[in-house]
């Protein structure tokens, strides 16, 4: 019991929560922006990988780190605005199409990888994002470590989660965005495009999805690897409805899930010969369903998801 | 008069696959006159004002509107954002809110570029402010529309058409879901908005408002324009013969003496998902030959009523008796098997099997009758005769008995569920929404066959938001208001209406 005291109190363990929700904050907060239009994004899995590579590759070709998160972005808006053309103006299944969009572009970034380098053992390494460090904030008692050791991108992520609550909350676009999930109609009546506000949000959320998958190769990790995605993006999923498609609820849920990842990393290590460790493994997740399932029986879905509108059928 | 005319259209045509939508019609406004647009479901009314409203490109024809100097100008059409800019707002018959914005929001939305950083909405306030002050439409701007009542939703989209500066209101079916009190307030509402310099059309099947409210009167039918009259020179009968091609007949209901009960509630709750689910120690009777028509605002408690009775859920308290036996807990089956016939509000989705064939459909709530099965095998003959048999004598129409049901137009649709109930000779039969959405015709063929029902010795809950539907079917009324059900008169339309609104008891 003292054990588990002391790791809530240790600086380092809330510096790793903070770390590990830094890509499931883009993911939630890019699988939000798709839902709030109306429109449910599964290709987030896959979007997440294209991301991963796109930024790790950019830089190990010779680009400078924020060279890389921008093609990061640039390649997860292009995976979204071809799940926007098949499920908007086509009215195709958001699920058939987005889980095709997860095969589809995990599939293309292995592939890249593997013909870019056809013969190496070990990942090339690249050199990630380095701790921001801020003077005198830094050397604040716990604060510092914790908030302000991150990296650039951790900072990038919270200042979205405030970007995506003011557009949404406080922009005439953040009320047509909510409007096109509730009732398309509203939006048709009043002049404005359904197809052009619901195709806008997806290419957008999938950028902030591919950013997500960016941290783990820049500022994680410093390499590529098969499978290191690892249902980041079906965890987004999951935290949009446990956020209520709220962005501050969305960072909330994402720290939560960080701080259960980082809680079950010490207590293998403090507890380990005791239980075994894949029951520490399962435990985010399986915590996470718990939380799941009390916050989705109020959940206020937007109204059109997953409802296809056509233009001139009313 | 030529200088007052606000909008002309001229010779608007818009087809649908093989059907003919509108055929060549062309309609004048004047400038602060309210035009009633006139016709059966399927005439082509909703269509006419979606071609002017941009939300369908019409096959032929133009559209002129008059800017505010009054010279007429073509409207490009199929845009609505054009339809807006010259002045014409239209209110949906089906509210296009967004349920989870406030009003302000969506009375707003569209107007505000998409691309500024910042809203002025102290600015959109104090212009809506203005506005309900002048037109008397009152509804809460800050709170979220989901939470709105109808009449406050209808307000709102009215004041979305004004707030965009609309000289033109095109209002579809406007009062289907407002008490008649908030009907007239409305159209009380509208008169003042005239003076202001508005001109109004309204689509309506409601002949009475038509009549009181309008100054001019067209009529649709199959498409086309087939009449146009001042409102002083109508009446009902020359409407209706107009709307119809025909005379039509008037539902002759006899007098009859009630026999022995056939459904009895009493005390009985039901604790629903939602308001209109949900019922509050509701007692009643209805006999044989009778019919007891059920009035009340939508949501209500109407689904749970019918529910109940169709045996879809269990009462939390009370008891229910079909022909003095108690039903301990009831189910659909042993509802059916106790007598029950029901006609379900939503005939698309509740009433047919749309993949199933009219044929099956038919038979569909006596499978275990051994003339339709045999050793758990149907016997296709025999589903095919019975069925050609029942289309006959109920007539209806479409593609064929062997067709998929959801082929069937929703008065055909309903024959069919007619056909398969009533030929089951039920003790009790559930009517719920019967006549919603079908035109003259068909609703009075509804109406016809329940009165057959009743005099056969039939108990009948007769379900409805259409008053003058209840008034003129029903033996007794009672009015449904937050789940609990009151007795009314048979014969006050004014008093039912505020029991309706819960204004009196």
């Amino acid at each position: 019991m003292m054990d588990l005291l002391n790791i809530l109190l240790s600086e380092s363990f809330w510096a790793a929560s903070l770390r590990i929700a830094t890509p499931l904050i883009f993911g939630v907060l890019g699988a939000l922006i798709c839902e709030r239009s109306g429109v449910l994004n599964l290709g987030i899995e896959g979007i997440f990988v294209v991301g991963a590579m796109c930024g790790w590759m950019t830089v190990w070709l010779g680009s400078g780190l924020w060279g890389g998160v921008l093609v990061a972005a640039c390649a997860g808006a292009l995976f979204g605005l071809l799940h926007a053309i098949l499920t908007v103006p086509l009215g195709l299944s958001q699920h058939v199409s987005g889980l095709g969009i997860t095969l589809f572009a995990t599939s293309v970034s292995y592939f890249t990888y593997r013909t870019a380098l056809p013969n190496v053992s070990s990942p090339p390494r690249i050199e990630p994002f380095q701790a921001l460090d801020i003077p005198v904030l830094s050397d604040l008692p716990f604060l510092g470590p914790v908030l302000f050791q991150q990296t650039a991108l951790t900072w990038l992520a919270l200042l979205m989660v405030l970007l995506v609550w003011y557009v949404l909350q406080r922009t005439a676009l953040g009320v047509a965005i909510k409007a096109v999930g509730d009732n398309p109609d509203s939006v048709d009546a009043q002049g404005l495009s359904v197809y052009g506000l619901r195709i806008g949000a997806i290419v957008a959320g999938s950028a902030l999805m591919a950013l997500g998958g960016a941290f783990l190769t820049m500022s994680a990790f410093d390499a590529f690897f098969f499978g290191m995605v690892n249902g980041r993006g079906w965890v987004c999923i999951a935290l949009v409805i446990f956020a209520s498609w709220r962005p501050g609820k969305a960072l909330f849920g994402a720290l939560l899930f960080g701080a259960f990842d980082a809680l079950q990393v010490r207590l293998q290590t403090e507890m380990g010969a005791l239980v075994p460790g894949q029951i520490f493994l399962m435990a985010p997740y399986i915590l996470s369903i718990i939380a799941l399932v009390i916050a989705a029986r109020s959940a206020d879905y937007p109204r059109a998801l997953l409802t296809p509108w056509f233009k001139g059928q009313r | 008069m030529a200088e007052n005319t606000v909008l002309k259209l001229s010779g608007l045509s818009k087809r649908f696959g093989s059907v003919v939508a509108n055929d060549d019609v062309s309609l004048t406004l004047v400038k602060g006159e309210v035009l009633a647009l006139l016709g059966e479901n399927g005439a082509g009314k909703t269509t006419l004002m979606n071609m002017l409203f941009g939300h369908y490109l019409p096959d032929a024809g133009t559209v002129e509107v008059a800017d505010a100097n009054g010279v007429l100008h073509a409207l490009p059409l199929g845009h609505p954002q054009a339809a807006l800019a010259a002045g014409i707002g239209m209110v949906h018959q089906h509210f296009a809110l967004a349920e989870n914005i406030n009003a302000l929001d969506n009375i707003t939305l569209g107007s505000e570029p998409l691309r500024s950083l910042k809203r002025n909405r102290a600015a959109a306030r104090a212009k809506i402010d203005g506005i309900i002050e002048r037109s008397g439409l009152k509804a809460p701007l800050d709170v979220p529309v989901g939470q709105l009542s109808v009449g406050e939703r209808q307000r709102v989209e009215i004041l979305k058409a004004l707030y965009r500066d609309a000289r033109i209101l095109v209002l579809d079916e406007p009062t289907a879901v407002l008490t008649p009190q908030e009907a007239d307030t409305l159209f009380s509402n509208i008169r003042s908005m005239i003076t202001d310099g508005l001109s109004v059309i309204f689509i309506s099947h409601k002949l009475r408002e038509v009549l009181e409210f309008s100054d001019r009167i067209a009529v649709l039918r199959h498409g086309r324009k087939v009449g146009e009259m001042a409102t002083t020179d109508a009446d009902e009968a020359k409407i209706a013969r107009m709307m119809v091609g025909a005379d039509t007949p008037k539902v002759a209901r006899q007098e009859m003496s009630p026999g022995a009960p056939v459904l009895s509630l009493k005390n009985v709750s039901v604790s629903g998902r939602s308001q209109r689910e949900t019922l509050d120690n509701v007692s009643l009777t209805v006999n044989a030959n009778e019919i007891l028509g059920v009035a009340g605002i939508s949501g209500n408690g109407q689904a749970g009523l019918a529910q109940l009775i169709a045996g879809l859920v269990q009462p939390s308290s009370g008891t229910i008796a079909v022909d003095d036996e108690d039903i301990p807990k009831p189910t659909p089956s042993r509802m059916v098997q106790a007598g029950v016939g029901r006609i379900p509000e939503d005939r698309h989705h509740e009433g047919i099997v749309g993949a199933m064939s009219v044929a099956e459909n038919m038979v569909i709530e006596r499978l275990d009758d051994p003339d339709i099965q045999s050793l758990g095998l149907l016997r296709r003959e025999a589903i095919a005769d019975n069925a050609v048999k029942l289309a006959q004598a109920y007539d209806v129409r479409g593609p064929g008995v062997d067709a998929s049901a959801r082929l069937l137009s929703g008065g055909n649709i309903q024959k069919l569920i007619l056909a398969r109930v009533f030929e089951r000779a039920p003790r009790l039969i559930l009517a719920n929404q019967p006549t919603r959405g079908l035109d003259m015709g068909a609703a009075a063929t509804v109406g016809r066959r329940l009165l057959e029902a009743r005099a056969r010795g039939a108990g009948i809950v007769l379900i409805s938001e259409d008053l003058d539907e209840i008034l003129g079917l029903a033996d007794r009324i009672a009015v449904i208001r937050d789940g609990h059900l009151t007795e009314a008169p048979t014969n006050n339309r004014e008093q039912i209406g505020l029991m309706m609104a819960g204004a009196a008891a």
